[in-house]
C-alpha cells in the first residue's frame, strides 16, 4: 500500500507559490511550509483540497540542525493524505502559529509538542504544560535532554550486553533516585506554580442576574476517581449541577513511551505498544508494524495477514464490550453488565494466550507477519465464538440494554457532538460515526487485507449517548462478519516473510502507520535514520485526540451526564497519557 | 479458615458441646475476622488494574476470598492494591490516599512497575517502585500478573494478617495510631520532604560537576 500513501496527488507547491517546497530527503514524503505561510497554506489545505481532519501533528528534533512540526491530515470521505512540515533553527525561542484556528483538533497536540520540545504556538488558546506540570525542567523530547537514569542512546546498552553485567541505575544518579536537579537548587526557597494556572484556565463564572446571588463550585473529579478510567481527572466550574467550564488535566500516567521508544531497538518497541492501550495489545501491534513495514518494504504472508485480522476483530469485540459494560457501571448499573462483558472477554483472551502465550500483553506482531501460528485446536474455538456464542451474546446485551427505560431516559437525546465538529476536532472512532460521518479507516484508506471482506461502516445520526452506546453493538456484528469470513478463508503458509530476526534492517526515512483501532485512529509515526533505533517514535492515540473538545460536549449538561460522556468516548490512560 | 483450623486445640470439648461451642484464642478470631473481609480501595493506575477487575470477575471470583468490596473511598478501604505504574505526578496522590486510609492498612504492589518501575523504569516521569515512598506489604511479580498471581499475593496477604497478634499491631499501641508519610511535591523534579536538606546538599555538590549531565536548561515555562 506503499504507494497509495505518496501525496503527489495535490501539488502545494503551486498552491502558494514561494512559501512551499517539496521534501526531497531520500524516503520522506510531503512538503515543507514556510511557517509565516503555515496557516494561509492550512487553510487551503482545508477549504479547497477538503483535508477536513487533521489526524497528527508531531515534532521531531532533528538534533543539531532543526526542529520539525509534522502535520498528516485526510479526508474524511477517504483517500491518501497529506503531509507537510514546518521547520525551523533549533534555538529558543522557537515559535510557529497555531493550526487551531483550522482544526481545532490541534489543540492538545499542540500543548503537548510545547511540553515535550518547547517549541511556542502563537495563537493558541491555552498553552500550558500537558503531560509533565508546570514548573518541570526542561523539555524532554529534545535530543539534547537526558533523564537521570540516561545510559546511552542506544540499546542494546553496552553495558549489559553482551557479557550482562547489571548496575543497579540508582547507581548513576547523584541522588541514588530517578531525579535531577538544577545546579544550587534549594527545595526550601523554591516557589511553584502548584495548580495555579490550571485554575486560572477555567472559565471565569458570571452570575446570571436572577435575584439570587449565587457562587461557582470548582469540583475536581480524579485522578482517582471510580468513572474516570483510569488516572484521568477533569478539573470543572459548577453552576449548581450544570457544567461551566471543564479542563481536562492528564500525565498521572505518561509513562515516557517516546523517549524510551527513541532508545529501543525497532523491535524492543512492540512489546511497549502492547501497553498503550492495554485492552487492545493486538490492533497497537498493528499500527506499529504497519509503520516499519512501510520504511522497510516487507509484505507479511497471506496467513499472517488474516491472523493479523482475525486477531485485531477478536480484540475490537472484548473493547466495546467491556465498554458497554463499564459505561453501565457508570450510569449506576453496578457491576452487574460488566460482569456478562467480562465473561465473553476471557474466552477472547483464551485465543490471545493460545496464540500469543499471554493473555493481555500479546506481543504478536513481528515486522513481516506475526510472531507464532495458532496451536492445533485453537481455530475451531474461534470458529465456535464468531459464529455461534458472541452473535448470541450481542443478542443478549442488545436484549438486556437497549430498550431499558433507565437507560433509555439517561442516554436518548443527551448530545455529545455533532458530526462536522467531531471532524473540526479530530475526533476519530465509534463516537464520530455515531453522529454520522461513516469515515472508518479500514474503509478509507484499506490496510492489511480489508479490502477483502464485506462488511459495513457502522454508522448511527444522532450523535447522543443512546447512539454512540448502540454503534458498539452494531461494530461488534460488522467484526463478527468479518471474522466469519476471515475464519472461512484463512489460508494455509508461512506466518513471516523471511526468516524472523531479532535486529531488523530498517532504511532511513519517515513512515506513518495507521490502522482504525477500537477507539479510533491509532497512528504510529516513525523516523528512522537507517540505525538499529528509531530516530522519532511517536504515537498518535486516539483517547488522547478525542478528548480535545471534552469542554465544548460537557458545557451546559449536568455534572452526571460528564461521567456518561467521558464513557462513551471510550479513553484508556495507558494511551491518553503514553 | 474451616472450624477445626479456627479451634484451638489443648481444650477438650465435650462432645455434645462439639458443634455449639469452640474454644479459640482472641488473635484467631481477630485475624480470621480481619482477613475475610480485606477490603480492597477501587484504585486501578494502569494495564494492572484490569487484571485486577478480571480477578474480580465472574472466573477467578475474588469474593470466595471476602475480597470482592472495593471502596471508591479510602477512608472504608483496608488495602490499597498499587495496580500499575506509578508516576512523579501521580505519587503525590497516591501517597495522600494512603495517608487518609484508617488503620490496620496493607499495601500490595502489583506488577512489575509498582513494585520497581518495570519495562518504564528509565523513563523521566517513573517512580522506579512505590516502595520508595509507601511500605509494602507484599510483591507480586508479573506484567501484568495473571489473575492467579493475584489471587496468590492476597493469599500471601492473608497469612501474614494471620501471623499478628492483637497485642502487638501498632494501631493498638500507645502515640499516634497511623503513620503518616510526607506529601512529594512536584518542583523541577519530584521532590520527597524528608529529602529536602539532602537534595539541597546534592544540587550544591553537582553544580561543580554539571556538566555531562542535561545539557542546556531548555526554554522554561
Amino acid at each position: 500500500m506503499a504507494t497509495l500513501d505518496r501525496t503527489d496527488v495535490l501539488d502545494l507547491a503551486a498552491l502558494a507559490p514561494g512559501g512551499v517546497t517539496a521534501d526531497t530527503r531520500p524516503n520522506y514524503e510531503g512538503w515543507i511550509v514556510d511557517k509565516a505561510r503555515l496557516i494561509e497554506v492550512a487553510t487551503a489545505v482545508r477549504d479547497q483540497h477538503g483535508f477536513d481532519l487533521l489526524s497528527s501533528v508531531t515534532g521531531v528534533d532533528y538534533f543539531p540542525e532543526s526542529m520539525e512540526v509534522v502535520y498528516h491530515a485526510y479526508r474524511t470521505i477517504g483517500g491518501p493524505g497529506l503531509v507537510f512540515k514546518v521547520q525551523m533553527p533549533r534555538q529558543d525561542p522557537m515559535e510557529i502559529p497555531s493550526v487551531t484556528r483550522v482544526w481545532p483538533g490541534a489543540e492538545l497536540q499542540e500543548r503537548e509538542i510545547w511540553d515535550l520540545f518547547g517549541i511556542r504556538f502563537t495563537g493558541h488558546p491555552d498553552l500550558r504544560r500537558i503531560l509533565t506540570w508546570e514548573g518541570f525542567e526542561g523539555h524532554p523530547l529534545r535530543k539534547d535532554w537526558r533523564e537521570a537514569f540516561y545510559e546511552d542512546d542506544y540499546k542494546p546498552l553496552k553495558s549489559r550486553w553482551p557479557e550482562g553485567h547489571y548496575v543497579s541505575a540508582e547507581e548513576k544518579s547523584p541522588y541514588k533516585d530517578n531525579l535531577q536537579f538544577p545546579p544550587n537548587f534549594d527545595p526550601e526557597k523554591a516557589v511553584f506554580d502548584g495548580e495555579a494556572s490550571l485554575y486560572g484556565a477555567l472559565a471565569k463564572y458570571t452570575t446570571v442576574d436572577s435575584g439570587i446571588k449565587t457562587d461557582h463550585v470548582v469540583l475536581n473529579l480524579g485522578p482517582q476517581h471510580p468513572s474516570t478510567h483510569g488516572v484521568f481527572r477533569a478539573a470543572v466550574v459548577l453552576d449548581g449541577e450544570t457544567i461551566v467550564s471543564l479542563k481536562p488535566v492528564m500525565g498521572y500516567l505518561h509513562r515516557n513511551h517516546e523517549k524510551i521508544g527513541e532508545r529501543n531497538t525497532f523491535l524492543q518497541n512492540m512489546p511497549y505498544t502492547d501497553r498503550l492501550d492495554y485492552f487492545n495489545s493486538m490492533s497497537n501491534n498493528w499500527g506499529y508494524s504497519l509503520a516499519v513495514e512501510k520504511l522497510m518494504g516487507v509484505q507479511p504472508p497471506e496467513r499472517a495477514e488474516y491472523l493479523r485480522v482475525i486477531m485485531a476483530e477478536l480484540s475490537r469485540i472484548q473493547n466495546h464490550l467491556i465498554l458497554i459494560g463499564m459505561l453501565l457501571n457508570d450510569l449506576g448499573a453496578y457491576f452487574t453488565p460488566a460482569l456478562y462483558a467480562f465473561e465473553e472477554r476471557e474466552l477472547i483472551l483464551d485465543i490471545f494466550e493460545a496464540a500469543s502465550g499471554s493473555r493481555m500483553m500479546c506481543n504478536y506482531h513481528r515486522f513481516g507477519g506475526v510472531a507464532r501460528d495458532l496451536p492445533d485446536g485453537v481455530l475451531e474455538k474461534i470458529r465456535g465464538l464468531v459464529e455461534e456464542r458472541l452473535p448470541r451474546k450481542a443478542d443478549e446485551f442488545e436484549r438486556l440494554l437497549s430498550e431499558n427505560e433507565i437507560l433509555v431516559s439517561r442516554m436518548q437525546g443527551v448530545k455529545v457532538i455533532e458530526g462536522d465538529n467531531a471532524i473540526r476536532y479530530s475526533m476519530t472512532g465509534p463516537v464520530l460515526r455515531a453522529a454520522g460521518v461513516p469515515y472508518d479507516v479500514r474503509r478509507a484508506q484499506p490496510y492489511g487485507i480489508y479490502d477483502r471482506f464485506e462488511f459495513d461502516v457502522a454508522l448511527r445520526q444522532h450523535g447522543d449517548l443512546y447512539d454512540s452506546y448502540l454503534i458498539r453493538l452494531d461494530e461488534i456484528r460488522q467484526s463478527l462478519r468479518i471474522l466469519q469470513q476471515a475464519v472461512k478463508q484463512m489460508p494455509e503458509g508461512p506466518i513471516i516473510a523471511g526468516k524472523p530476526q531479532y535486529q531488523v534492517r530498517v532504511p532511513a526515512g519517515e513512515a506513518y502507520g495507521r490502522i482504525e483501532a477500537p477507539k479510533g485512529e491509532l497512528g504510529y509515526y516513525v523516523v528512522s535514520t537507517g540505525r538499529q533505533n528509531p530516530w522519532r517514535y511517536h504515537v498518535r492515540a486516539p483517547s488522547f485526540i478525542n478528548i480535545t473538545p471534552l469542554e465544548k460536549m460537557c458545557v451546559g449538561q449536568k455534572i452526571a451526564d460528564f461521567v456518561a460522556i467521558l464513557g462513551v468516548i471510550d479513553i484508556v490512560l495507558g494511551e491518553l497519557d503514553r | 479458615m474451616t472450624q477445626s483450623e479456627l479451634n484451638s486445640p489443648g481444650y477438650e470439648i465435650p462432645e455434645d458441646l462439639q458443634y455449639a461451642v469452640s474454644i479459640t484464642t482472641l488473635d484467631r478470631l481477630y485475624n480470621w475476622g480481619r482477613r475475610s473481609s480485606v477490603w480492597p480501595m477501587m484504585f486501578g493506575l494502569a494495564c494492572c488494574a484490569i487484571e485486577m477487575i478480571a480477578a474480580q470477575a465472574a472466573r477467578y471470583d475474588l469474593a470466595r476470598f471476602g475480597m470482592e468490596v472495593m471502596r471508591p473511598s479510602p477512608r472504608q478501604s483496608d488495602l490499597m492494591l498499587v495496580a500499575g505504574t506509578v508516576t512523579k505526578k501521580m505519587v503525590p496522590n497516591i501517597v495522600r490516599l494512603y495517608n487518609q486510609m484508617p488503620e490496620p492498612k496493607y499495601v500490595v504492589a502489583m506488577g512489575a512497575c509498582a513494585s520497581g518501575g518495570g519495562p518504564f523504569k528509565e523513563g523521566y516521569n517513573v517512580v522506579a517502585g512505590v516502595d520508595k515512598f509507601l511500605p509494602i506489604d507484599v510483591y507480586i511479580p508479573g506484567c501484568p500478573p495473571t489473575p492467579q498471581a493475584l489471587i496468590a499475593g492476597l493469599i500471601k496477604l492473608q497469612q501474614k494478617i494471620d501471623r499478628q497478634s492483637i497485642r502487638r499491631v501498632r494501631w493498638y499501641q500507645k502515640g499516634a495510631d497511623t503513620v503518616e508519610i510526607p506529601v512529594p511535591v512536584l518542583g523541577p523534579d519530584l521532590m520527597d520532604p524528608r529529602r529536602f536538606a539532602e537534595i539541597k546538599r546534592l544540587a550544591a555538590q553537582n553544580s561543580a560537576a554539571q556538566s555531562d549531565a542535561p545539557a542546556e536548561p531548555a526554554g522554561k515555562a
